[in-house]
């Protein structure tokens, strides 16, 4: 009797799981039929005229969560080892719970921050970017006169280098936690080793921390791409959409699936609905096996699957 | 474990009979700070803002304190390098370095974060210090009414109501198949785990989109709270059963044999033993997973739809949250709407904090006593 309750409790869950995934295949294969191949390819989206595909907003999102990892994990990083290695160890327990605290600060509120305070601050350094590094080519935007000192900087607003920057900081508590757990549990006898080389604090963490730590960090880092790649309303507040691969990630303009999602479900017709269904499954597949690589790193790292 | 307290254990003085019994032993520093690096970091900190200061204004300008400070911290880093490269090694300057950088990173992230969460409290602190900001509801005031009429007492309620039902939901059932996960395990325990880890990685807005194809599109329910809650739930389910599946492993295997010796049957084991032993990390689980559900906005966006009025009844009319509210107020271009947005945004952290302290509370509590 009891095991019957739990193998329902089980089954029922996964009838709950299964049914979002089949649900989500069943409602999708509509659009996909129609669109094909070209949904791939097509960056426009219009699909009540047949004119649909994600390369525009899967490029978008996936630039998002890129400029959201470039920045967080060099944050995150050094703000690990400064828990786990240079703090004392009074304020450690207190910015322990700090961070695994500002993991839970809903994600609207960053929204709020990057839209309200960010944006009107950050788009000089965007400018500076841009016409500096010009070479490079994601940096680069064009339609702008370097020489023209009074040119305003309303290209340089809504860009996916902003989303971008509010996604990084909403992701560097989680990315932060993971990498402190993997850190502290770096074995003691080496760091005593290491120390009793002669090796300096830097020596200890190049040598001990970093090498036990490389699964947490990899793994840290692909959950924090998951996350970033999935987050809708930070990006939704920021960004203006545009239905082009845009590569200058510091102009205007800029896509992501669920903020898509969140703009045309209302509006959407029942084949419009299966399309925006059919994007939402390809950011859930990309998004699975983010994930599933992050577990598996995790897993067969020395520091094993504790987080 | 610490490397203070390995300091101290291999670094002891060098002990030599004859000295010691001539003066008395004075402890050797091993630890401090000398005067010569507090005065090095400072020299690095002023030369950094004062080239910056040079550098913005005069050869290159750039008007905006984001890149000031970041100039200044790297010029920084570099000027510390240089100071102490002048009368240290190689190694000792690499370390020192290595140092500021990490702690520059951490200041940096903690007082970035610190700074969003005061901003966001400063600038909702003229619609929190109205009393009716808490009990009343949108539905008389307009845009352009001042604060001291609506509030947002619908939200907090809709919030509420729609993480009750979502509990109600997640609690029984996450904790059932969480048990029957580590109780009854085998290939069919293996393949549900699976796809609950993969569920994990479900973005809210396609639970939300979901929910709305289904419930609302299909069934023809239409938006109501009770729609956002199972959404929420869908969202919150794989990461309860995930939190709870990892504590009862915990469990020692001893405590179980002893039930099982004493002949009691699995469920009275489970019931009995199992359960207490791992209370306070259950609750944990279900607190901070509380916490992601009571902070997402997409699912409700879809599922419920956006009132100003006071909507106690979840299965019909819209029912709006906390999240959903503030991004509703600041659409709205008029300042006292902001300054609501950003009240209500305070109140939802304040929530937040609040379970979080909980969870600390109920977690630390029983770690001491194990």
């Amino acid at each position: 009797m009891f095991r019957a309750t739990l193998r329902t409790g089980g089954t029922l869950v996964l009838v709950v799981m299964g049914l979002v995934g089949v649900f989500l295949a069943l409602r999708a294969a509509d659009a996909l039929r129609v669109a094909g191949w070209g949904f791939f390819t097509t960056q426009a989206w219009e699909p009540d005229s047949g004119n649909f595909g994600i390369a525009a907003i899967l490029v978008g999102t996936v630039l998002i969560a890129t400029v959201a990892v470039v920045l967080a994990v060099p944050l995150s990083l050094g703000t690990a080892l400064y828990i786990t290695e240079y703090a004392p160890l009074r304020a450690r327990v207190f910015l322990i719970a700090t961070v695994d605290l500002m993991a839970a600060i809903p994600s609207v509120v960053f929204g709020l921050w990057g839209f309200f305070f960010l944006q009107g601050r950050i788009t000089e350094v965007a400018r500076w970017l841009s016409i500096n590094f010009a070479w490079f080519p994601p940096f680069r935007v064009d339609g702008v006169d370097p020489d023209d000192p009074l040119s305003t900087t309303t290209i340089y607003t809504s860009s996916t280098f902003i989303a971008g920057v509010v996604v990084a900081l909403m992701i560097t508590p989680v990315v932060t936690s993971i990498m402190r757990e993997v850190f502290a549990q770096a074995p003691v006898g080496e760091r005593e080793g290491a120390l009793a080389l002669g090796s300096t604090k830097l020596g200890v963490i190049r040598s001990v921390v970093l090498p036990y730590g490389t699964g947490g960090i990899i793994g840290g880092t692909m959950l924090g791409l998951g996350r970033a790649l999935g987050e809708t309303i930070a990006v939704y507040m920021i960004i203006s959409p545009v239905f082009v691969i845009q590569w200058q990630v510091l102009r205007n303009g800029g896509s992501s699936v669920s903020s898509l999602i969140a703009l045309r479900y209302g509006e959407a017709t029942p084949f419009g609905m299966s399309a925006l269904m059919a994007a939402g499954l390809a950011l859930f597949l990309m998004t699975l096996v983010v994930n599933f690589v992050a577990s598996s790193i995790v897993a067969r790292s020395r520091s094993g699957a504790s987080s | 474990m610490t490397t203070t307290e390995i300091r101290e254990t291999h670094l002891v003085p060098p002990g030599d009979d004859a000295t010691e019994a001539r003066r008395p032993e004075a402890r050797r520093l091993v630890g401090g700070t000398r005067l010569a690096d507090l005065l090095g970091l400072v020299g690095a900190a002023v030369g950094a803002v004062a080239l910056t200061a040079l550098l913005v204004t005069q050869i290159f300008p750039v008007a905006s304190g984001i890149a000031f400070t970041v100039i200044a911290l790297g010029l920084f880093v570099g000027l510390y390098a240089l100071l102490v490269s002048l009368d240290e090694r190689p190694v000792a300057v690499r370390d020192r370095v290595a140092m500021v950088v990490v702690h520059t990173l951490a200041f940096t992230v903690l007082l970035t974060i610190v700074f969003i969460v005061t901003f966001t409290f400063a600038r909702g602190l003229p619609a929190l210090v109205h009393p009716n900001f808490f009990v009343e509801d949108m539905s008389l005031a307009g845009p352009l009414d001042p604060l001291e009429l609506g509030g947002v007492a619908h939200a907090i309620m809709g919030t509420l109501i729609q993480i009750t039902i979502a509990l109600a939901i997640t609690v029984p059932l996450g904790l059932t198949a969480a048990v029957f996960l580590s109780e009854i395990p085998g290939p069919f325990a293996r393949f549900v785990r699976t796809i609950v880890e993969a569920m994990t990685a479900l973005p809210s807005i396609v639970a939300g989109l979901f929910v709305y194809a289904t419930f609302i599109l299909a069934l023809g329910v239409e938006k109501s709270g009770l729609a956002a809650a199972l959404a929420i739930s869908i969202m919150m389910l794989p990461i309860m059963i995930r939190s709870a599946d990892v504590v009862l492993r915990l469990v020692p295997g001893t405590l179980k044999e002893a039930a099982y010796a004493l002949g009691s049957s699995q469920w009275r084991t489970v019931w009995q033993v199992v359960l207490p032993t791992s209370r306070s990390g259950l609750t944990t689980g279900v607190i901070l997973a509380t916490a992601r559900g009571i902070g997402e906005t997409s699912p409700v966006l879809l599922t419920s739809g956006f009132t100003a009025s006071m909507n106690l009844d979840p299965t019909t009319g819209p029912m709006v949250s906390l999240p959903l509210a503030v991004f509703q107020f600041v659409k709205s271009p008029e300042p006292t709407m902001i300054a609501r947005g950003f009240g209500t945004a305070a109140v939802l952290m304040f929530l937040v904090v609040l379970l979080f302290a909980l969870a600390r509370f109920i977690g630390g509590r029983t770690r001491k006593e194990r």
